[in-house]
């Protein structure tokens, strides 16, 4: 279900684009990721990974623990630990490599961490005016702004109160969780990455925060979803999974896979420990 | 910046000042002696025994060596200060002497046209006069006393007299000697039983210039179950002519009575801020000092209450914000001189720049002041690696049935927290800000709400690294 509202959300599926990953960029992909090799600490962790998502797509990303996905969010979003040593990153035909990590915000990149950090003593709801500002030409009044909060608050069940909650801080696992995806409902970015945002969410808390994506709608929104959850894929049929396994793409496919990999795991593809590699 | 200059001053030019007598001009020579001390007395028309006051803390001052810890203080020049000037005088000098910095300051806090040319030292606001005498006279029907300390002391000089000096004699230290020799302006606050005084005492009252002199005394007395706020200073920069404050404040909340004194101070970043403030409070009496650092060369300060009867309670909230070239070495006192008091320090401090930021805290319990509860808290936070944090925690405990607790944290602002605010598209700076206006929230949230605004205010300037 989280998938097929997310699908909602993008409106048509462009039918045409290639269901297994390209080494070229494609001239309609809003992110295009090719041949990227990055090290963390001198230990390379991806190894020539490549991955387009056309303007509108969801794609999801699944891989056992330490594959690199959450190396790969953060090497999209600019992470400064993570030091990219070869290949590309466009988005929207910009290199992102080159800018830093807030102006690939600006530019329309959102990641949901996986563990979001806390910031005592900055309330979510004047962070989050403050982040909306940055990306728009004129202020946001006070007003309108606590209107939007609220709306989208309510979309995500979540308790006005979280709105004065100091950001993250002493939040539940789920909370972080909610947190983050009300951060894209009021950003509105053209690509979100979500890392693992369904683990931590009970059952009910799944279908509300799938839901108020769904209510998010825009035919320019693209997604990559990570996920170790066959559970969640279940419910959806994303236009495109993806395998990473030691920090490449190793297989790419429609919803099937996911299914496969449920029956079969990761071992069809052989060793998946990064010392095994190669 | 030169000083006063005597010529400089028509009279014609006088615009402002609380009295209708006009004096004549008078600014004191560089340096401090009896002679000097004698025509401030005279001048200000005081009662012998003030004369006599400070005569005898000149003598102190003069006997009191320089205090041997905290911050390098060598490079005060004594005689080279006019320890008088008197307010009305200060106007002379120019607008265009003001540095840049602080006139861009002001844009960007947005200061009032009028406001700014205070602050600098230029002119005076004289509007606000009109709003402060509807006030007062709200506050007088009340049988409050807001008085600047000089009218305070012509007007009520049994009551000042039976008070002043006794929370802090004028041998107390150096500083406090030099201030008890020298003092003028400050405020002097008295509140009836049972009166609570619902608006802060600031605001009408800020832009005030016998206030806002290098060597204020502010005496402020609480009667038993009255409540008082009295908000000092302000957040944009004051250019101090003179490179030396240093100010006293005496404190009595009585039985019941509570008295909350918030400070904020950003001078400029030269001048020596040296001030001596205690309070005593009696039974279930309440004091709380909000005190925020920003500007100055170096700031020694460290807020004191006194818990002399049982159900007292003191607190003292701080923040101290260092940058480059700055010492902040403030903290607080609490002495526990009665059972079942208790006390809570929270200090919070943030150096950049190579700035160095100190907490010097001293809990003292006294013998037999059983069940005293005392909790003290300091978080540093560094904004760069050149720069400096030190706590110096003393506890004088002399009692075992005690509840004690102390905790210090120093902390880097987090790499994981600078990228998390930057992935939602807040530049470096604003991420920055924001950490450290996180960190001060628990005490910004005390403060009222138009200091609280500027001071987050000011503290994106400071990390957008345009002033300071
Ligand atoms: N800062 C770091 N320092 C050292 N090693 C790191 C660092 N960050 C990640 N790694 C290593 O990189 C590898 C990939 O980590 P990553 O977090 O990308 O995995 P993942 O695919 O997201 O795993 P999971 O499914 O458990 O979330 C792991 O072996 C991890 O230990
Ligand atoms: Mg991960």
């Amino acid at each position: 279900m989280f998938f097929t509202i997310v699908r909602q959300i993008i409106g048509s599926i462009n039918e045409e684009s290639p269901a297994t990953p390209m080494t070229v960029a494609n001239s309609q992909a809003t992110l295009a990721i090719e041949n990227l090799h990055v090290s963390v600490n001198e230990t390379e962790i991806l190894r020539g990974l490549d991955l387009n998502i056309p303007k509108g797509e969801v794609h999801a990303l699944m891989g056992p623990n330490g594959s690199g996905k959450s190396t790969l969010a953060n090497a999209l979003m600019g992470h400064p630990a993570f030091e990219v040593t070869a290949g590309s990153v466009h988005f929207k035909g910009q290199d992102v490599l080159a800018l830093p990590t807030d102006e690939r915000s600006r530019l329309g990149m959102f990641l949901a961490f996986q563990y979001p950090a806390e910031i005592p003593g900055v309330r979510v709801a004047s962070f989050l005016r403050m982040a909306l500002n940055a990306r728009r030409t004129d202020e946001i009044s006070a007003m309108d702004f606590r209107r939007l909060l609220m709306e989208k608050m309510d979309l995500l069940k979540m308790d006005p109160k979280f709105a004065n909650r100091y950001l993250n801080e002493g939040f539940s696992g789920g909370e972080k969780k909610r947190n983050e995806v009300l951060q894209l409902a009021v950003l509105q970015p053209e690509i979100a990455i979500l890392d693992e945002t369904d683990s931590g969410l009970d059952i009910d808390a799944l279908r509300i925060v799938s839901d108020g994506v769904n209510q998010l709608r825009s035919t320019d929104l693209g997604v990559l979803v990570i996920t170790h959850y066959q559970r969640l894929l279940n419910y959806i049929v994303p236009d495109h999974v993806h395998v990473i396994i030691n920090g490449r793409v190793v297989d790419s496919g429609d919803s099937g896979l996911a299914k496969r990999l449920e029956a079969e795991g990761y071992e069809q593809y052989g060793d998946t420990t990064s010392e095994g590699t190669d | 910046m030169s000083k006063t200059d005597i010529s400089d001053v028509g009279l014609d030019n006088y615009k402002f000042g609380f009295h209708d007598d006009i004096k004549p001009v008078y600014t004191s020579p560089k340096g401090l002696s009896e002679d000097v001390v004698r025509e401030i007395s005279r001048q200000k028309d005081e009662p012998a025994w003030m004369l006599e006051f400070r005569l005898e803390a000149l003598q102190q001052f003069k006997q009191k060596s320089m205090p041997t810890w905290g911050a390098d203080l060598s490079r005060i020049d004594f005689d080279d200060i006019h320890y008088y000037i008197r307010p009305q005088d200060r106007q002379a000098r120019s607008w265009d002497d003001v540095p840049e910095d602080i006139k861009s300051t002001f844009d960007k806090l947005g200061i009032p046209e009028a406001e700014r040319k205070f602050l600098a030292g230029v002119g005076a606001q004289y509007d606000s006069e009109v709003v402060y005498h509807s006030v007062r006279e709200d506050l007088e029907k009340l049988g409050v006393i807001f008085l600047d300390m000089d009218s305070g002391l012509r007007e009520h000089e049994e009551l000042v007299r039976e008070h002043f000096g006794t929370i802090i004699p004028n041998g107390d230290n150096k500083f406090a000697a030099l201030n008890s020799a020298v003092w003028s302006g400050g405020s002097f606050v008295y509140i009836p039983s049972g009166v609570k005084v619902d608006i802060p005492l600031q605001a009408y009252f800020r832009i005030n210039a016998e206030n806002m002199g290098q060597f204020e005394r502010t005496l402020i007395i609480v009667e038993p179950d009255a409540y008082v706020h009295y908000v000092e200073g302000c957040t944009a920069p004051v250019y101090a002519s003179d490179s030396l404050h240093s100010a006293v404040v005496e404190i009595i909340v009585k039985e019941r009575g509570r008295c909350r004194y918030t400070t904020i101070q950003n001078w400029s970043t030269d001048v020596f801020n040296l001030v001596t403030k205690r309070a005593v409070a009696y039974r279930d009496a309440t004091m709380e000092w909000v005190d925020g650092n920003l500007g100055s060369k170096v700031t020694m300060k460290y807020p004191a209450v006194y818990l002399m009867e049982p159900g007292a309670h003191g607190e003292v909230l701080s923040i101290a914000f260092a940058g480059s070239d700055q010492h902040q070495d403030a903290g607080a006192k609490m002495v526990h001189a009665a059972p079942d008091t208790s006390s809570l320090i929270t200090s919070k401090s943030i150096s950049r720049h190579g700035g160095r930021t100190a907490y010097r805290g001293h809990v003292q319990v006294l013998p037999d002041a059983e069940r005293c509860r005392s909790n003290v808290e300091c978080d540093a936070l560094l904004i760069d690696d050149k720069s400096r944090s030190d706590t110096y925690p003393y506890m004088d405990i002399e009692e075992s049935d005690v509840a004690i607790q102390h905790e210090a944290t120093v902390s880097k602002v987090g790499d994981e927290q600078l990228y998390y605010l930057m992935s939602r598209g807040l530049s470096e700076e604003q991420a920055m800000a924001m950490v450290v206006s996180g960190f001060i929230e628990p005490i910004v949230k005390e403060l009222p709400m138009e200091y609280a605004v500027e001071m987050n205010r000011l503290i994106e300037l400071q990390m957008e690294g345009s002033i300071g």
